[in-house]
């Protein structure tokens, strides 16, 4: 609690700001205020879609979305002209987390993921999802997941620090990888507050994470994290350390941030930097290539919003980060959020997939005349 | 007296009308727990006087979509009873029964005498609220905004309960913010914010 100032007008600037629970009508949606970089397009791919949040796509087209405060995981087909949307599985707890490996959708809840094989083929009437692993704390705090399946074939499920800023047992505050049938648990990165996206890089296959910095210390800092993982086991220094040279003042004392491994990027305070992709299509001008769009969900504990956005970020050679310029832009309007990016996802024709939970909806990015409206 | 309170409570929660037409019909199960006047007689059942419609339209969502736990004895079953009562709901249902309970007076201050106040755990409540900053959100005079609930002079049973409830990680809320702010406070120390805050001037 240091830094948060005491009840007044002052502070409840900086309390939670909540995204309605039902979907925004199509036709409130915000895109026309949206701004992107020369030659851009942007166009609503789905509405009506209570809390979009963590997006997958299906080696057949299908979207699927995740939701934090809904209890199904969605499915969206396109055919024919026409939007189908379905659910593939219900009466769950905080599905958050989606992952596609090899035509199967794992999907985490807050302490639990299961999987349903073959998804794409069974849209209109998938069986019940099959739990694969439990072994998850029930915290309430940072509790919902973002899941992916890396290169090696092992499925990535982070398990948050239970609070703002809190001296976390061993189980909590990592990013663990398992067996896709949920056996051989493993620690790859701790010192992680809670990181809500997560990417290999295509040309060193090296992990990146998004990771949130802690609330009420002061608004502009500390900065959230882009980190990436180069050995197993690493620690990214929380809670005794924020954005690589910030003791916390409660839990720092006698430490040192030289004992952890910095970020490789600061993407701004309270920015909270969730979804992340390399970008591998080609439909995108050649700078993009293998860099990587993060999607900024926005501030709340902060006077003035920040983020709101999504960002490009352009890496060395080196796989260090070079730049970081806007996307998309365009989310808040005098200082109020009209729409919150959560997720970005590439399609197979290189076109770009942003969720805003929001606003429930999901919106395509495409590059030059490939725009195809209404679609 | 815990007897006929509980047996009062079981009516009430029962009392949806199969057949519902109009817009008081259906609205009438509600008022009859939680009070027509904006405050709740039924133990452990919350007054809904003066909250903020989105925050009862995100409640009702929670228990419409049952991640938000109700869960109330009839006859000999527990069941899920809000989940129960919004079961069908359409989203513009959701809208039209926030924004209506959304109108309720907020429940009266308690009057000082002749329920006097023991001034130490006044005191031990207050002090909570400021360490813990609680009236950074719920606003200095805790009545809630947006999606904040108003807390002032709600039933002392409900916040004791709903307290623990977000300590231990039962009571799901939107995000994890209580669950955050409540995981170091003890029983006792809930015991004291529930009594402040019901009594609060």
């Amino acid at each position: 609690m240091i830094g948060r100032p005491d009840g007044n007008e002052a502070a409840a600037k900086l309390a939670p700001i909540a995204s309605p629970p039902l979907p925004a009508p199509a036709d409130k949606l915000p895109t026309a205020k949206l701004k992107l970089p020369a030659g851009f397009n942007v166009e609503v791919y789905a509405s009506g879609i209570a809390n979009t949040r963590s997006l997958r796509v299906g080696d057949k087209g299908t979207v699927f979305v995740g939701t934090r405060f809904g209890n199904k995981v969605t499915a969206i087909v396109k055919k024919d002209g026409k939007t189908e949307i379905k659910t593939v599985a219900e009466g769950l707890y905080r599905p958050n987390g989606l992952a596609l490996h090899k035509g199967t959708l794992y999907i985490a809840e807050l302490s639990q993921v299961s999987k349903i094989e073959n998804i794409e083929d069974v849209l209109d009437k998938p069986p019940k999802p099959t739990v694969i692993y439990t072994d998850l704390p029930k915290d309430e705090a940072h509790g919902w997941k973002f899941i992916a399946v890396g290169p090696d074939g092992k499925l990535y499920v982070p398990v948050g620090q239970p609070g703002n800023n809190v001296l976390h047992s061993p189980a909590h505050g990592q990013i663990r990888r398992i067996n896709l049938d949920g056996t051989g648990a493993e620690v790859i990165a701790k010192g992680v507050r809670n990181t809500v996206g997560f990417d290999w890089n295509p040309v060193n296959k090296q992990l990146y994470f998004s990771d949130n910095g802690r609330d009420w210390l002061s608004e502009d800092s500390p900065q959230d994290e882009l980190n990436r993982v180069t050995k197993v086991g690493e620690h990214f220094g929380e809670p005794y350390c924020h954005q690589g040279n910030m003791l916390d003042p409660e839990f720092g004392w006698g430490r040192s941030c030289r004992e952890f491994t910095p970020p490789i990027a600061l993407t701004g305070p309270h920015s909270a930097g969730l979804g992340l992709r390399f970008y591998t299509g080609t439909m995108f001008p050649k700078k993009y290539k293998n860099a990587i769009f993060l999607a900024r969900r926005g501030s709340w504990n902060r006077t003035n919003k920040f983020g709101g956005d999504v960002v490009a970020i352009f890496l060395n050679k080196d796989g260090t980060v070079k730049s970081i310029e806007p996307f998309i832009t365009g989310f808040i309007e005098n200082n109020n959020y009209i729409g919150r990016p959560v997720d970005v996802e590439l399609m197979a024709d290189g076109s770009l997939l942003v969720s805003d939970d929001f606003n429930g909806a999901i919106y395509r990015v495409t590059y030059g005349k490939a725009r195809v409206a209404g679609r | 007296m815990r007897g006929i309170a509980s047996a009062v409570l079981l009516l009430c929660a029962l009392d949806r009308p199969l057949l519902a037409d109009t817009f008081a019909e259906r609205v009438a199960p509600c008022l009859a727990c939680h009070g027509e006047k904006g405050y709740s007689e039924h133990p452990a059942v919350p007054s809904l006087g003066g909250q903020p419609a989105p925050y009862l339209l995100i409640q009702l969502y929670l228990f419409r979509e049952n991640q938000r736990s109700s869960l109330y004895r009839r006859d000999d079953q527990m069941i899920q009873v809000m989940t129960e009562m919004t079961k069908g709901f359409s989203d513009d249902d959701l809208r039209t029964f926030s924004d209506f309970l959304a109108r309720l007076p907020p429940p009266p201050t308690p009057p000082t005498p002749p329920d006097a106040p023991e001034l130490a755990r006044m005191q031990s409540g207050r002090a909570l609220i400021t360490q813990h900053r609680c009236n950074s959100c719920h606003n200095l005079d805790l009545s809630g905004r947006e999606n904040v609930p108003r807390i002032s002079n709600q039933r002392e049973d409900f916040l004791a309960k709903t307290l623990r409830e977000y300590r231990d990680n039962i009571r799901h809320g939107y995000d994890g913010v209580m669950a955050s702010v409540l995981a170091p406070v003890s029983d006792a120390e809930i015991a004291d914010l529930a009594y402040y805050i019901a009594r609060f001037r």
